[in-house]
């Protein structure tokens, strides 16, 4: 069920991101969400895509350090409260988010879709299906 | 069973060398005085004679020569020979500055060579071996040294020089190649790149390599024979003394044999100039006692190390050096400390970094800063940022704890510090004094 993120190691320095993504771009590997942590030597992208193996071939060939990462990536209804709501099942589980960030709007303007990194992410799956929230697979992220 | 080119010189006994070396001293000194105007100048002023020196014993008075004689007699005030009888010259990149030119006469080049011929033997070659020669070919004395003492041995040589890292690893998989020679820098790249390639180490059938020209440390030797799957030996030797193989390594990869049958070696401390007894660390001196075109007498090398006399399981009796601690020339004095490239080297493979590194020294607020920049790994790359930083800190704190001052560790995309494809560019010093 979970989702495959790249995360990419690039130096902190001016033009790093655009070189990285035009390496996307040029191979047509479209960013479903974007997140960059940065610290100040060096910086993390996170990325999701459609094909994540097709995109770290891509990525490695060109000379970027990348590794997958599984990720949950929930449905949030798009309304006040809405995350809180998830957030809530995450803290009754006793379950830590390292990271959250999210997705480009889908066609639903209703949805919103948020990415987490936790610390157990089965544990996070098991939990937030049992409250009747949705979790997408990386089928559904093509569908979006 | 250990192989020998010449045994009766390199199994020769202590006292045996010692006369080949007071007769070949007495004479060169003789061969200097009459020939080295730039030289003789420099006995005068000491006060010392040719006559008075009758042997090794005498050697500690005679005068030094340094690195910067070399820059004040360029380009033939240090010529021992008439012009029409230098067959080469080969030079030194001047990376410092400091442009060396050396000559050689035939016969200069035939014991060089010779010097060659004993470091490939005792890496266990033969003239069954196919030898690749993938030091740069030219000025350089790495490429033209290996390569004509692997013709005194009798193996088949490719000349490959440097670069085209992907012709040399096809011409050592089509053409079998078992010993290759190169900077130890140069191995290592052609470690990664055959990794790259997907070629294990039993994909190709390379089993021993000579690498000189370059400091490297026992962890790198250790990575080196892991990814190339051979046994890596050691050659020392300087372009102002006539290239590679002024002393070579042995099967015992315990210091470096010496030629002392070519070189006498001394140890000094390099303030006072005293020479030091066996055994103590100092600075290394080389008396060239054969060769004529570019006679160099009691030179400074700059190299600290130490000198053992014990004899070698191999059972070669040559003197050996161990491998220098570090060029002075390298060494670095940050905030009053003494820093070795070799050392930060050191301290990265131990963390499970690789050698690709570069220290930028500097200085702000008259204080000098140290800053290493590393080349990131796969290995060490993960999504976790606390654990990238945590190992951060550890490299620094190994720096620490290896130099005594604390440096600055910047982690940088793979392959974005320049590898030239003889000698990697490992220290910038920015300071401005």
């Amino acid at each position: 069920m979970s989702v495959k993120q790249i995360s990419i190691f690039l130096e902190n320095k001016t033009g790093r991101l655009d070189e990285m993504t035009q390496v996307l771009a040029d191979n047509s590997i479209n960013m479903r969400a974007v997140s960059l942590a940065e610290t100040d030597g060096f910086g993390i992208v996170r990325i999701i895509v459609d094909d994540p193996y097709a995109a770290t071939t891509v990525l490695k060939d060109a000379g970027y350090i990348n590794k997958l990462t599984s990720v949950v990536i929930v449905e949030v209804p798009n309304s006040p409260g809405g995350l809180n709501r998830v957030l809530k099942v995450f803290t009754e589980a006793s379950i830590n988010l390292e990271y959250i960030y999210a997705l480009s709007a889908g066609k639903q303007p209703e949805h919103a879709y948020m990415i987490f990194r936790v610390s157990n992410h089965k544990e996070a799956e098991t939990a937030l299906t049992r409250a009747g929230i949705r979790v997408l697979s990386q089928e559904d992220i093509t569908e979006l | 069973m250990e192989r020998y080119y010449q045994d009766s010189i390199e199994c020769a006994s202590p006292e045996k060398i010692r006369e080949i070396q007071d007769e070949k001293l007495v004479e060169q000194v003789k061969h200097v005085w009459e020939n080295v105007p730039y030289y003789r100048k420099k006995m005068e002023e000491k006060g010392v004679k040719p006559e008075d020196i009758k042997g090794v014993e005498d050697l500690h008075k005679l005068p030094f020569l340094s690195k910067y004689d070399l820059r004040d007699s360029y380009p033939y005030g240090l010529l021992g020979v008439p012009k029409k009888d230098v067959v080469r010259i080969h030079s030194t990149s001047g990376t410092t500055g400091k442009r060396v030119v050396a000559y050689y006469t035939k016969g200069d080049l035939d014991l060089w060579a010779e010097c060659c011929a004993r470091a490939i033997v005792a890496a266990g070659g033969s003239e069954e071996d196919v030898i690749q020669v993938s030091y740069g070919y030219g000025l350089f004395t790495g490429g033209l040294g290996l390569h004509d003492g692997a013709h005194k041995v009798g193996c088949m040589t490719i000349p490959a020089s440097s670069g085209n890292t992907e012709r040399q690893i096809m011409f050592i998989r089509d053409l079998q190649a078992t010993i290759i020679c190169c900077t130890p820098s140069y191995a290592a790249y052609l470690g990664e790149s055959m990794k790259e390639m997907g070629l294990k180490p039993e994909d190709i059938p390379l089993k021993a390599g000579i690498f000189g020209a370059e400091a490297w440390s026992e962890e790198m030797r250790h990575d080196i024979e892991k990814t190339l799957g051979i046994k890596a030996f050691d050659i020392y030797g300087l372009t102002e003394l006539s290239g590679p193989g002024v002393a070579f390594e042995c099967s015992e990869q315990n210091g470096m044999h010496i030629n002392e049958d070519h070189f006498i070696a001394e140890i000094i401390d390099p303030d006072t100039e005293e020479v030091l007894p066996e055994g103590s660390q100092g600075e290394l001196v080389f008396t060239a006692i054969d060769k004529k075109a570019f006679p160099m007498i009691r030179y400074r090398t700059r190299d600290i190390c130490t000198l053992h006399r014990e004899k070698c399981s191999c059972g070669r009796t040559l003197i050996r050096m161990e491998k220098p601690k570090g060029r002075t020339d390298d060494m670095l004095i940050i905030r009053g400390v003494n820093v070795f490239p070799s050392q930060i080297e050191t301290v990265l493979l131990e963390h499970g970094y690789q050698a690709n590194y570069q220290i930028i020294v500097g200085r702000e607020n008259n204080t000098d800063t140290l800053d290493v920049h590393v080349e990131m790994t796969p290995e060490m790359f993960t999504d976790d940022i606390t654990e990238i930083n945590k190992r951060q800190g550890d490299l620094v704190k190994g720096m620490l704890s290896m130099l005594g001052i604390k440096a600055k560790v910047t982690l940088v995309a793979p392959k974005s510090i320049t590898r030239s494809e003889g000698k990697a560019v490992r220290v910038i010093d920015n300071r401005k004094i």
